[in-house]
């Protein structure tokens, strides 16, 4: 589904991202984990194609597409969903009109008609169910005084909303309390099918406790140091990064 | 991303003027200039009492004192006053005793601008008073006002027929010496609509006038009179269209609101007058007038307007709030694209204790549009415990528009709470790109997002014109809004 | 003439009458300018409140007024000024006095201070330093609307220079100390030249007193240029008395990189106006404005701001208070203006006042004039009162209602005090405050002369 290959990134002229290689297939759930500021944000940017980064070298494949070539928004018809870190505020926008238009947007991109008003009233109202997410939430303009955990719940919401075949999460669980973590959890869970695939990029091991990844990456200064099982993520938890970071300085001296 | 929008804006930016048509009516006009012998011939037509015309005639005299002000901020070419017609009128026969005697091109016209002069045909709840160039052709819904003692008529009708409540409040809010467009428009204004809501009465319908102007060479001045008597209620909004055409066309009005006690007035403006060319030829210039006086206690006057059209605006819609806890309020969402200039604000005076004014100003520069707010907060010595609260955002389209912005507050009373905020930017790119991931395209992302930032002002206006002004931004912007 | 012309005719005249004499005691360069000057000045003459830029002031008060002009410094003068000291408990600055508006001293009328830093009288330093002058000397003081701009490049011919050659950083601030003095009512004017080389720091302190209890007019212009990359500070204090009007323009242009403050301090004076120009004239220059403003009786204190962002990426910050008492006045013009290729511009301004009584008055007028489009500017502007929650919560842990609304005043002062980068100025300013806050006399405490 999304192969990346010896991808190499810039921003303002500072390398960020030193060759990553990824490789995830249709219904894997990936976590990618790592101390801060090692790239994992930037990462994702780059794969839904935010323009301050600059590829400096490497490819992105998804489903057969050359994707760094793909509008950002011809993308996310084409079933990428990133969960930002921080979600905006657009104020004045409201979260009805805003997924409507997203919604049908994407329906015609598959030559689908568009959602009659009620279809997509009901649609969100079994969305929001799924979630768990305050009614009146969805009543507001986007993200609009919505709390950090709010911003977060409503990133999962929009995820059920658009169905996509690639959601990559950054941090979906930071600002969450322990109900939340467990309703945004199973809301990936429910959300999670045979041909569709996760890109979880988390600090936690008490997210992975639901939804149980196939492999654990750790990003690591601009570089995929380790690829494991999920006992890798329990691991990082117990011992934290040093002992990871030393692996690679050792590696780099032999 | 910069570049796809900077295409995106210019694709926006070069929408087309929608009501750009001009009909082919048979119309009365006189000889182009202005002189004494004019504004005579003006009250001569229209059949005016003694004390008309020589309420023109001071205002003319006045008006030849004065000089074109030099308005900051704002480019206006010359205008030869001997060079516009001041009166037009489609040919119509005198008095009209059913629709039918309408000229149906007339009728057409209106049809097309999607304002029906037949009442079964209107949107419900809604009556119109339709004025073609200088004269008005058609009020809806007259007689079924007047059964609830609301007087909703041309003004040419509210001189022969009321003349009592004319002469007791025309001028009192905006004299005849105001300002140059104002003793202009005091000279020579044609027609335009009068409204009288008695004491205690809600006005159950919206009341409406729609401007157009048609024939070539001509200004339009009109005038609106708008009365609410004491615990009445009446919400009025003003619409307007142009055709393209290559000259610039003057329309100078005055509108006037009296709110006595415990009553309230909502004007709504929906301004769309011909902007002119991509390339900055034509457009109307529309100087404008509008002010309203609370006169009474717990009076309320709220403007509300969404201005997308004319070349050059400039207008204030003002409120004097001499009545003790009387209430002011100003929601303007000006949009300027191509080389349109708007200067736009309001003035709130605070003359009686506890009163209360807010001001929401929203404008959208894009292309080469200049786009300024102004704007005038006095607190008078006596206005105890007066408050105001302004906030004027400007966003931004292009790197080539101008976002200015110019309060003037002036507090003069202890207990008095003034608050201004302001803000400019661009457009969000991170607000783009969220949408972009969501996979809306920039241009509907674009839409969007001035939608939004125009909602709380949108929000003012009676539901069937919002969603008339939120289509109508999205077409202003089009081709040059990011 | 788009000023007041009756009032502009006396000034005419003045220049008319003594050009000869103020000509023949000034450098030639100083002189090259004052007939253009003046042609400029009789197209503007004395602002009047028609101007836009003096809507809130009206000048005459002060200017149609007869005044014996202090056009040749007179030696016995001298004599006092010498002796005056105004204490800031622990400041540690070079200092410099001007007595009505000239350097009064005759032997040593250039200092070098430690790593060539010059400072001294203009005229001067129009004769020893040439090159200097002629690169900086009228370059940045200009105006197409304020005719007081040209009345003072027509007329003064002395004033304070200071040199900070490129590189240098000094850490003692240098004070000038305006006085006025004289036995009539008196009209002065002075011109001060301060040159802040490339990455050079410097730090200058105004102070403005009276020493007499008559009738005062200042008409003061200070050209300052800041280098590329290098920091200036500017604190200005207005401590006059009633009689006293003072009409200060300050016009700073900076370079790339550069770094600048200017903060007024008015704690008294009879009609006080001052215009600071900020002109950002390369990438990624930051200015912060500042102003504090108290004042009383029939005072007038307005401010007028402009800053002009001509290059992308520059910062500017505008903070001006004022609490008004009695039946005083007060007025705000704050300008914003963000060129067409002044890109990712930040500007800032904020007005706030408080006003004490039913007979004070405010009027602000904060502009933001923006003709770029990636930029983030905003304004905002308040007259009211202390907040009543704030009151209430002091009061509520046993503070009596009149300390609590001097602890509010005082907190609503100090946050423009605390950009004073200079401690004990800083300090001395806190107190001042405080007094003045309190009611009580807030001149310097050791101040020679009783004055006011
Ligand atoms: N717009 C930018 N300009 C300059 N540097 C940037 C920018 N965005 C990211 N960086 C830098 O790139 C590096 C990687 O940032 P990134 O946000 O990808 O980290 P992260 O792994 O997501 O960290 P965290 O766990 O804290 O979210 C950091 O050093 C960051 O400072
Ligand atoms: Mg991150």
């Amino acid at each position: 589904m999304l192969d990346i290959n010896n991808l190499k990134v810039s921003i303002a002229g500072k390398s960020i991202l030193k060759g990553v290689s990824l490789h995830v297939k249709p219904g894997e759930i990936h976590a990618i984990m790592g101390p801060n500021g090692s790239g994992k944000s930037t990462l994702a940017s780059v794969l839904t194609g935010r323009e301050f980064a600059e590829v400096t070298e490497g490819t992105v494949t998804y489903m057969g597409n050359n994707l760094l070539e793909m509008s950002p928004e011809d993308r996310a018809k084409e079933g990428i969903f990133l969960g930002f870190q921080y979600p905006i505020e657009i104020p004045g926008v409201s979260m009805v009109n805003f997924m409507k238009t997203a919604v049908n947007e994407k329906r015609k991109h598959h030559g689908l008609d568009p959602l009659s008003a009620s279809d997509f009233l009901k649609m969100m109202r079994e969305k929001k169910e799924l979630v768990e997410i305050d009614s009146k939430l969805a009543n507001r303009s986007v993200n609009e005084g919505f709390s950090g955990g709010e911003k977060k719940k409503n990133e999962i919401f929009q995820m059920a909303m658009l169905e996509p075949k690639l959601a990559i999460l950054d941090e979906t669980d930071s600002g969450l309390d322990i109900d939340a973590l467990r309703i945004v959890a199973n809301g990936v869970n429910k959300l999670k099918k045979a041909d569709n695939s996760f890109i979880v990029i988390t600090h936690y091991q008490r997210l992975l406790d639901h939804i149980i990844p196939d492999v654990v990456h750790v990003l690591y200064d601009g570089r995929i140091v380790k690829t494991a099982g999920k006992e890798l993520a329990l691991e990082l938890e117990a011992k934290g990064y040093d002992w990871i970071k030393k692996e690679v300085e050792n590696n780099v001296i032999a | 991303m910069d570049k796809d929008q900077d295409k995106i804006l210019d694709e926006v930016t070069t929408g087309e003027y929608k009501y750009g048509f001009h009909s082919d009516i048979e119309s009365e006009q006189i000889q182009k200039g202005l002189s004494e012998d004019v504004v005579r011939i003006i009250s001569a037509k229209k059949n005016e009492p003694d004390w008309l015309l020589e309420f023109r005639l001071k205002a003319y005299r006045h008006w030849l004192t004065m000089k074109m002000p030099a308005w900051p901020n704002l480019k206006i070419p010359v205008i030869n006053y001997q060079d516009i017609i001041f009166y037009s009128a489609p040919k119509q026969k005198p008095k009209l005793n059913s629709l039918d005697e309408i000229d149906p091109e007339l009728k057409r016209t209106f049809d097309k601008l999607g304002i029906p002069l037949e009442e079964q045909k209107h949107l419900a709840g809604v009556a119109v008073d339709a004025v073609m160039d200088s004269v008005s052709v058609k009020t809806t819904f007259r007689e079924a006002l007047a059964e609830m003692g609301i007087i909703f008529c041309s003004f040419s009708d509210a001189v022969h027929e009321y003349p009592d409540l004319v002469k007791r409040y025309m001028g009192t809010v905006v004299p005849y010496t105001d300002n140059f467009f104002a003793s202009l428009n005091s000279a020579v204004f044609s027609d335009g609509s009068f409204c009288y809501i008695p004491k205690g009465v809600r006005c159950p319908m919206e009341l409406s006038t729609y401007f157009r102007i048609n024939a070539a060479n001509t200004g339009q001045f009109e005038r609106t009179l708008l009365v609410a008597d004491e615990e009445s209620y009446v919400s009025y909004l003003e619409g307007c269209t142009a055709p393209s055409r290559d000259e610039n066309q003057l329309h100078a009005a005055i509108v006037e609101i009296i709110a006595e006690k415990n009553s309230e007035v909502k004007y709504s403006t929906v301004q769309n007058w011909y902007p002119g060319d991509k390339d900055g030829k034509g457009g109307i210039f529309n100087f404008v007038t509008k002010r309203g006086m609370c006169r009474g206690e717990n009076s309320k006057i709220s403007w509300t307007q969404i201005e997308t059209g004319s070349a050059i605006t400039w207008k204030y819609p003002s409120c004097i709030l001499r009545g003790d806890n009387s209430t002011g309020e100003f929601y303007s969402v000006a949009v300027t694209n191509n080389h349109q200039q708007a200067d736009t604000g309001t003035k709130m005076i605070h003359i009686g204790k506890n009163t209360k004014s807010t001001i929401v100003s929203k404008g959208i520069s894009a292309g080469k549009g200049q786009n300024s707010y102004r704007g005038l907060v006095k607190i008078l010595k006596n206005a105890s415990n007066a408050r105001n609260f302004s906030q004027c955002d400007s966003l931004l389209l292009g790197d080539k528009c101008g976002a200015h912005t110019f309060p003037y507050l002036e507090v003069d009373n202890q207990t008095a709470i003034v608050e201004h905020e302001a803000t400019t930017s661009k457009i969000g790119e991170d607000q783009i790109f969220y949408c972009n991931q969501r996979g809306i395209s920039t241009e509907d992302a674009i839409g969007m997002i001035v939608n939004g930032y125009a909602r709380e002002v949108i929000n003012k206006l009676p539901m069937e014109f919002a969603v008339e002004a939120q289509k109508l931004l999205q077409i202003s912007l089009e081709g040059s809004v990011g | 003439m788009s000023g007041n012309s009756e009032v502009s005719e006396k000034y005419l005249n003045l220049y008319r009458e003594n050009i000869d004499k103020i000509s023949s005691i000034s450098a030639p360069y100083i002189n090259s300018f004052r007939s253009s000057a003046f042609e400029r000045f009789s197209k503007l003459g004395i602002p009047s409140k028609k101007d836009e830029a003096y809507k809130y002031t009206n000048l005459n008060i002060f200017f149609d007024h007869d005044y014996r002009s202090y056009f040749l410094p007179v030696a016995s003068d001298f004599i006092k000024a010498e002796e005056f000291r105004c204490d800031v408990a622990d400041l540690d600055a070079h200092g410099i006095v001007l007595l009505n508006g000239f350097y009064p001293t005759i032997n040593d009328k250039l200092r070098q201070l430690p790593s060539g830093v010059w400072i001294g009288s203009i005229n001067e330093a129009a004769l020893r330093f040439p090159d200097l002058i002629e690169k900086h000397y009228g370059k940045y003081a200009d105006s197409d609307t304020d005719g007081l701009v040209h009345l003072n490049t027509a007329m003064a011919s002395d004033g304070v220079f200071v040199y900070v050659p490129k590189g240098v950083r000094f850490n003692k601030p240098v004070q000038i100390v305006n006085l006025v003095q004289s036995e009539e009512d008196m009209f002065n004017q002075h011109r001060n030249l301060i040159i802040v080389e490339k990455d050079a720091e410097f730090s200058i302190i105004i102070c403005d007193h009276a020493l007499s209890p008559k009738k005062f007019l200042t008409n003061a212009v200070t050209e300052v240029y800041v280098g590329e990359s290098a920091h200036f500070d500017l604190v200005r204090v207005q401590n006059e008395h009633n009689a006293a009007c003072k009409v200060t323009h300050t016009f700073i242009h900076q370079e790339k990189n550069s770094i600048t403050s200017s903060i007024n301090m008015t704690l008294h004076g009879g009609l006080i106006r001052n215009s600071t120009y900020h002109f950002l004239g390369g990438e990624n220059a930051e200015t912060n404005s500042c102003g504090l403003y108290l004042t009383d009786k029939w005072q007038h204190v307005d401010n007028f701001v402009n800053v002009d962002h001509a290059f992308p990426n520059c910062t500017s910050n505008q903070l001006f208070k004022g609490v008004l008492d009695d039946m005083s006045t007060g007025a705000f013009n704050g300008r914003i203006l963000v060129r067409p290729d002044a890109q990712k511009t930040l500007a800032y301004q904020k007005n706030n006042n408080i006003l004490l009584t039913d007979d004070a008055k405010m009027d602000t007028k904060p502009q933001l004039e923006i003709h770029a489009d990636d930029v983030k500017c905003s304004h905002g502007a308040t007259v009211g009162q202390l907040d009543g929650d704030a009151l209430f919560y002091l009061q509520s842990r046993g503070i009596d209602k009149h300390e609590a609304k001097l602890m509010l005043m005082f907190g609503f002062a100090h946050e423009v005090i605390q950009n004073i980068k200079v401690e004990p100025l800083r300090e001395r300013m806190d107190n001042l405050v405080m007094q003045r806050l309190r009611g009580e006399l807030s001149r310097c405490a050791s101040c020679v002369v009783k004055c006011g």
